[in-house]
């Protein structure tokens, strides 16, 4: 009924909506709990510098939380619309992960983001900053139940397999806790932090290459900085005991990552060079000799399978794996030596002052979401060709559904979202180029939120709007 | 087992589902009726009337296709590819209303833009879950445990015709929510609106229910038989009643009572429909209980829901309470 086609477009569709929508809960994610801190500190010192900043990223904040929410309401009904096999099969066990995500954390975000947004006047300070709090509460949950899911399908546990081919729950804790969901959460929301981190970096370095004395911006630019020297290198580490963990369950993967081909004693730690499945191994390699053992064993005599290990069938596509590993592990490298540079800069008192770190900061900006997707792109597809590790495949998992069928869906998708999603990038660009001191030059965009400038009950009632045209 | 839990979980959906369509239903419909009100501060004060909550509203679409997706895994394998096109739809449609909330208010070249994408979004998105429940109510051939149909199956007049009546019907619980929620000529013209969105769903609905038992013999059979053919005879009473307090309420000025009595009105379609479709999933094919994943993943979940859901309520339930009364002008993005 359905070809190859069929099935490479389903999976072609599936990669570009989830890498969209990924891209905005990375920094809604981080942005939610940064926002927090900053409702916080204003309540906290009075100090009404750190509203106007609030106000600045919620603004931003309202915009990207809207694409997140309908590029994910995309996602959920994709595993039926696509997936349906796979759906029925492995419902049992993950539906009900993802039903609490629903009921504990999509509600959540929703009942209390409009308060977040609208409602500072209607319920006053210290409620508001409670809505916040929970508003990133509920973010984080969010990412919980869902990485327990993807973990689920990485590294399956606590299941059994029942007379329909069903795949059934024998032990819930075994399933939400499987043994890659750990690692797989703590990286995820260090990345979240990193990325928002990245952003607010670069726009308060943008504004203070702009203007030295611009208070906002030294908030933003110092506290970003912060998180970089710190948050950073736990990065690095959770990172690499995550691969570790990888090596234990997905070994294959693993193997394509580094471009190991034979397994032996003393691997070395290639650090570029040119995979080739045909012939077995890395052209023009520079590689670190034993390094790679090291890294993986913590002994440089220690012994890691290669590919060989393993039928060709089995293989996830090198090319991708190898290279997205080396832009995300690159990229997470750059964003240490930022934060030590910061660092530096901090202790010579010189941070608001130091340009060329401003301007690398700018440059970083965006380098967040590209480690994010690299990361997923190295997951997901170093996963194939299973949508369950070990368990079904990817080819045994698509919907029964006619190739024009997926063909014009899948062209739909991209015209929409680089429409919808561009404009929304553009408009967020724009915002961010405003600087954090002028309340007026939102205000210009359009609306500006009374409800965020002046704190305490009703005092903006009669303000009336301005006409639109 | 004594509990039944298939059948629990069967009710949670629909209520779910009711949920979705009575609570997304007045923000789409405010969509609908959108570019009916001038642009600028007419436009701004509809828009703000749900602003706070149409995220909200929307989590019970996710939670009626998250939770068929957790308790009844084979409905939901089976559902969505049957009615592959008008899912995509309605999803790339929500795409485009759900950011215009946000967008519009950052351009004012471009606003016009996003006005439209809103009022075509909330009008494409509601029309295809209209198409939707009709293709589902005329039923879905399923073959081991897959749809066995082809891919334009849910394309008839009949689903074409419960399009169209989700779209009027969306459009009077959106007018007589502005009615609640407005003032001054932005009112009166909701009033107007709700008039004669009320008359076309009168007449949608009784074409509807008139060609719905016709469909398959069970519905006849369901509708025309005793005992349930009492509900043959309250329901459509109720709806007359519930018609009366609409009209009634529109002509004095009341705020209120259009809204509740449009509630009702969609209130007692749905059980209408509910009564057709008991006890399958999907008709004909699949009952609840050949649909319903094992027990204890419906056990699982029900425990969190049994919690969750109240809690939902009571805090979904304040957030509408603080943003309660007339929308006021300088609030908000304006
Ligand atoms: C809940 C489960 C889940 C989650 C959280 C994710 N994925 Fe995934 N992914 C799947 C479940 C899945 C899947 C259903 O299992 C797919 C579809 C086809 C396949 O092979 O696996 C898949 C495939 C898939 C592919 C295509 C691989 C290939 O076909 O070669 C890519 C690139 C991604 N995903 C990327 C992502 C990104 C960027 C994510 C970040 C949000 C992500 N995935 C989260
Ligand atoms: C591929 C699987 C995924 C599905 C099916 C999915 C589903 C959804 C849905 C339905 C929403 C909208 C909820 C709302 O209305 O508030 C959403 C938003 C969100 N998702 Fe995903 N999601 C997926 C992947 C992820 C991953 C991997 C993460 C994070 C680690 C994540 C984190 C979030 C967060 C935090 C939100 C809140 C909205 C936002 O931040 O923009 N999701 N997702
Ligand atoms: C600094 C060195 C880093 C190392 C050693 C590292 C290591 C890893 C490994 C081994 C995986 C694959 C896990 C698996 O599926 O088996 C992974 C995935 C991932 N990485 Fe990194 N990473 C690093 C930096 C970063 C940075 C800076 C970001 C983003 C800001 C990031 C984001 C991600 C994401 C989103 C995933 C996919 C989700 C997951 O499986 O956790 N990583 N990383």
């Amino acid at each position: 009924m359905f070809g190859f086609e069929a099935l490479e477009l389903a999976r072609f569709q599936f990669a570009f909506t989830v890498a969209f929508h990924i891209i905005f809960p990375s920094f809604t994610i981080g942005l939610a709990s940064y926002l927090a801190v900053l409702e916080g500190l204003w309540l906290w010192k009075k100090d009404d510098a750190y509203l106007k900043v609030f106000n600045y990223w919620k603004t931003i904040f309202a915009v990207a939380f809207g694409m997140g929410v309908v590029s994910g309401i995309v996602m959920s009904y994709q595993f039926g619309t696509n997936w349906s096999v796979f759906s029925d099969k492995a419902g049992p066990v993950i539906g009900p992960l993802m039903g609490y995500e629903v009921l504990t954390a999509f509600f959540l975000e929703a009942g209390f983001l409009g308060i977040m947004l609208f409602g500072l006047n209607r319920v006053g300070p210290k409620l508001h900053f409670v809505s916040t709090l929970v508003v990133a509460f509920g973010t984080l949950l969010s990412a919980f139940w869902i990485l327990s899911v993807n973990s689920w399908m990485q590294t399956p546990a606590g299941y059994a397999i029942n007379e329909v081919g069903q795949y059934v729950p024998v032990d819930w804790w075994e399933i939400v806790f499987n043994p890659s969901f750990p690692y797989r959460l703590v990286h995820m929301v260090l990345a979240a932090y990193l990325t928002t981190a990245f952003v607010v970096g670069a726009v308060g370095a943008f504004h203070l290459l702009r203007d030295r004395q611009n208070r906002g911006a030294r908030i933003m630019f110092s506290m970003a900085m912060w998180m970089a020297l710190i948050v950073a290198p736990l990065q690095l580490i959770a990172g690499h005991a995550h691969g570790e963990n990888t090596l234990e369950h997905q070994p294959t993967k693993i193997a394509a990552m580094e471009g190991h081909f034979e397994t032996k004693r003393g691997q070395p730690l290639i650090l570029f060079g040119d995979p080739d499945a045909e012939a077995e191994t890395v052209h023009n390699a520079i590689e670190i000799p034993k390094l790679g053992s090291w890294v993986l064993t913590g002994d440089f005599e220690g012994e890691v399978q290669g590919l060989k290990a393993w039928p060709k069938e089995e293989w996830p596509p090198l090319d991708i794996v190898f290279w997205s590993f080396r832009i995300m592990v690159g990229i997470g490298v750059l964003m240490i030596l930022v934060g030590l540079w910061s660092g530096l800069e901090r202790l010579r008192g010189n941070l608001f002052e130091a340009r060329s770190l401003q301007r690398l900061s700018v440059v970083m900006g965006p380098m967040g979401f590209v480690a994010v997707v690299a990361g997923w792109i190295v997951t997901e597809v170093g996963r194939q060709p299973w949508t369950i590790y070990g368990e079904l495949t990817t080819a045994a998992s698509a919907s029964p559904i006619e190739t024009p069928a997926v063909t014009s869906s899948l062209l739909a998708f991209i015209v929409v979202y680089f429409i919808v999603f561009g404009a929304g990038t553009f408009y967020l660009l724009r915002l961010m180029g405003k600087t954090p001191e002028g309340g007026e030059g939102v205000e210009e965009l359009g609306p500006i939120r009374t409800s965020g400038i002046t704190p305490g009950p009703a005092k903006s009632l009669d303000q009336q709007p301005k006409p639109a045209e | 087992m004594v509990i039944d839990l298939p059948f629990i979980w069967a009710a949670l959906i629909a209520i779910a589902v009711l949920a979705y369509v009575l609570l997304d239903g007045f923000d789409l419909g405010v969509g609908i009726l959108f570019l009916g009100y001038e642009s600028g501060h007419q436009r701004d004060i509809a828009m703000n009337s749900v602003a706070p909550v149409w995220d909200g509203n929307e989590t019970w679409l996710i939670l009626g296709g998250g939770g068929l997706f957790a308790v009844f895994p084979l409905a939901y394998a089976v559902v969505m590819p049957a009615l592959y096109a008008p899912i995509i739809a309605m999803l790339l449609a929500l795409v485009f209303r759900g950011v215009a909330f946000e967008y519009r208010w950052r351009t004012e070249r471009g606003r016009f833009l996003w006005d439209w994408s809103f009022a075509l979004g909330s009008t494409v998105a509601a029309f295809a879950q209209g198409v939707a429940l009709g293709a589902l109510v005329q039923g879905i051939p399923v073959e081991n445990r897959a749809y066995a149909g082809g891919w334009w199956d849910w394309l008839t007049p009949f689903s074409v015709l419960t399009g169209v009546a989700l779209v009027v019907g969306y459009s009077l619980l959106g007018a007589t929510w502005l009615v609640l929620k407005t003032e001054g000529k932005i009112q009166q013209q909701a009033r107007d609106y709700a008039v004669r969105a009320g008359v076309a769903m009168l007449v949608l609905i009784g074409v509807v229910s008139l060609a719905t038992p016709y469909l398959n013999p069970v519905y006849l059979e369901r509708w025309f038989a005793w005992p349930t053919a009492i509900f043959s005879i309250i329901v459509p009473a109720l709806v007359l009643g519930c018609a009366y307090l609409l009209f009634s309420g529109l002509n004095r000025g009341y705020d209120l009572q259009p809204f509740l009595a449009s509630l009702g009105i969609f209130l007692l379609c749905y059980i209408g429909i509910g009564i057709s479709f008991y006890p399958y999933m999907v008709p004909p094919s699949l009952t609840i209980w050949q649909a319903a994943a094992p027990d204890d993943s419906l056990a699982f979940l029900l425990v969190g829901a049994l919690i969750l859901l109240p809690l939902i309520i009571a805090y979904t339930g304040y957030a509408y309470w603080v943003f309660r009364g007339k929308v006021r002008p300088g609030e908000g993005y304006h």
